[in-house]
């Protein structure tokens, strides 16, 4: 998926984005991967990724609390924060210029602090483990 | 009263949102004679396209292969200055009023800048909701604010010989270190870390402030605040290393960069589900007679959230409002292709 849609999806529900796009792929079993998102309450939720897509749409399409990803994936409002597991910190890599610049504006920001948005889900990522914060926007 | 009726700006039409669907509202609104003025707490036209993805191209304007958020909202701006909309920008809209009746209604809005508009129809074209400042999750910093703590300069006065913590690292926080300098009796720029997104010759101006010793800067982020009465004391600051430490002061400026927020229009008395308000779609018509709600702001079945959904609906939305406005005029179907009447309206005949 291009990341220029990725606005025109969030922004849309999935079913619409999906019909409008064609973003299900058709044939072929898709690879999936295991993300669990711990919320700031401790509470742990596992989930399936898809490989190909972002870490933020996993999240949006799961229903995640604590992300709330308003600009769609465009990496401009920086409430897709989260913390990577330190174990994962490595394999998720780290921040461009423009993810760090935009991290100025979230909250509590910390060495393993990433916009979700800016991670793409690869089969190297199976078990990825990530923290939301409280507060978002 | 008397008063605030003298001061009210009377006009056919506010807009409420400088988004393309209200935009685009001038334009086709404009196509009928009906004249705006158009509000945004924004300093700028465009909405999301210009706050959120300005250089991003966009691909289904339809006629226009691409273009990027700024260039449709120049390019808006342009096709709409034949009918010279008045805007007002960095004033949110907070409250809507009606005053006249189904068959004629008249409504009264006023801004947090304290401008009053008397309008015939109001078209509500909010989109995902005002921009507004992000609040940082410091305990109790609501009962400081607008007292001691801003999220925006309204009266440099406010900040005469006191002690100011500013944090961010963007243009707003290095413009406003730069700006409040010279009035401040001492200015602290607290930022996560030693870079900064801000445009870089702020960034010297700050580093030579700095060096000159006339302002501090510290790396971490402010995690609380005392004082008492919504009266400032300090602002405690847990340093990158680790270190906590209170940073005496009676004013905080946070600049963490702004968010969409549904704001005031929840309160107009409109029906509202979750967030959006629905309309018919023949109209775009609220529940409220003389109230459209345009773009991204509104619900009907099968509704995208799409630029060209929006352009759609005003023109449909502006049809019923020369109804109001003109109540005894006949509207006749015209192109702009081929009606010297409309041509002449646009300036080009
Ligand atoms: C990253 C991203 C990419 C996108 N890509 C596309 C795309 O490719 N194609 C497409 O068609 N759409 C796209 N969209 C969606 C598109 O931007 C929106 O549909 C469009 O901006 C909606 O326009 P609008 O005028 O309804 O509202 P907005 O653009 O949200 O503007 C509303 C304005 O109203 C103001 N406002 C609200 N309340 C008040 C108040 N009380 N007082 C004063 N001002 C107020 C706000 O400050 C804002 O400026 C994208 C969106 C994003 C975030
Ligand atoms: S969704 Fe906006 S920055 Fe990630």
């Amino acid at each position: 998926m291009h990341e220029e849609e990725t606005g025109v999806m969030a922004k849309m529900s999935f079913e619409d984005a999906a019909t409008r796009y064609g973003a299900e792929p058709g044939g072929g079993a898709p690879t999936k991967v295991k993300i669990t998102f711990v919320d700031s309450q401790g509470q742990a939720r596992s989930v399936e990724g898809e490989v190909g897509s972002t870490v933020m749409e996993t999240a949006r399409r799961n229903d995640i609390p604590e992300i709330a990803a308003e600009c769609g994936g465009a990496c401009a409002c920086a409430t897709c924060h989260v913390y990577v597991d330190e174990k994962w910190a490595e394999k998720t890599g780290k921040a461009s210029q423009m993810e760090e610049d935009m991290l100025d504006f979230a909250f509590d920001v910390k060495p393993n602090s990433r916009l979700c948005c800016q991670i793409t889900v690869r089969p190297e990522l199976d078990g990825l483990v990530l923290t939301t914060p409280a507060q978002q926007g | 009263m008397n008063q605030l009726k003298e001061a009210a700006i009377e006009t056919d039409v506010v807009i409420v949102g400088a988004g393309p669907a209200g935009l685009f509202s001038v334009f086709e609104l404009g196509l009928l004679d009906i004249k705006a003025h158009v509000i945004d707490i924004l300093p700028r036209a465009g909405g999301q396209c210009s706050e959120l993805y300005p250089e991003k191209p966009i691909y289904d304007i339809p006629g226009l292969p691409v273009c990027t958020g700024q260039e449709l909202t120049d390019n808006l701006l342009k096709q709409i200055e034949p009918f010279h909309p008045t805007f007002h920008f960095n004033e949110m809209v907070e409250t809507l009023v009606s005053l006249g009746t189904a068959e004629k209604p008249e409504f009264r809005l006023s801004t947090d800048a304290g401008k009053i508009f008397h309008a015939k129809v109001v078209f509500i074209a909010a989109g995902g909701g005002s921009f507004q400042p992000k609040k940082p999750p410091i305990p109790k910093i609501e009962s400081y604010e607008g007292t001691s703590v801003f999220y925006a300069v309204r009266r440099m006065e406010d900040f005469r010989d006191k002690n100011v913590v500013i944090v961010g690292g963007g243009d707003s926080a290095l413009d406003w270190t730069l700006n409040l300098q010279p009035v401040a009796k001492s200015i602290t720029l607290v930022h996560r870390r030693d870079q900064f997104r801000a445009a870089p010759h702020s960034v010297s101006a700050m580093q030579e402030l700095v060096a000159a010793g006339k302002i501090d800067f510290k790396l971490g982020q402010i995690t609380a605040v005392e004082g008492e009465d919504g009266e400032l004391a300090g602002a405690i600051l847990k340093g990158n290393d680790g270190v906590v430490e209170k940073l005496a002061c009676e004013r905080l400026m946070p600049f963490f960069g702004l968010t969409m927020k549904l704001g005031p229009v929840a309160d107009w008395g409109l029906q509202l589900n979750e967030n959006l308000i629905p309309v018919d779609t023949e109209k775009f018509e609220t529940s409220h007679p003389g109230i459209f709600a345009v773009g991204d702001i509104n619900s009907y079945p099968g509704k995208l959230k799409l630029i060209l959904s929006g352009f759609h609906e005003v023109a449909l939305a502006a049809q019923k409002a020369h109804r109001y406005v003109y109540p005894d005029k006949k509207l006749l179907f015209q192109y702009t292709t081929s009606s010297t009447n409309l041509q002449k309206k646009l300036g080009v005949s």
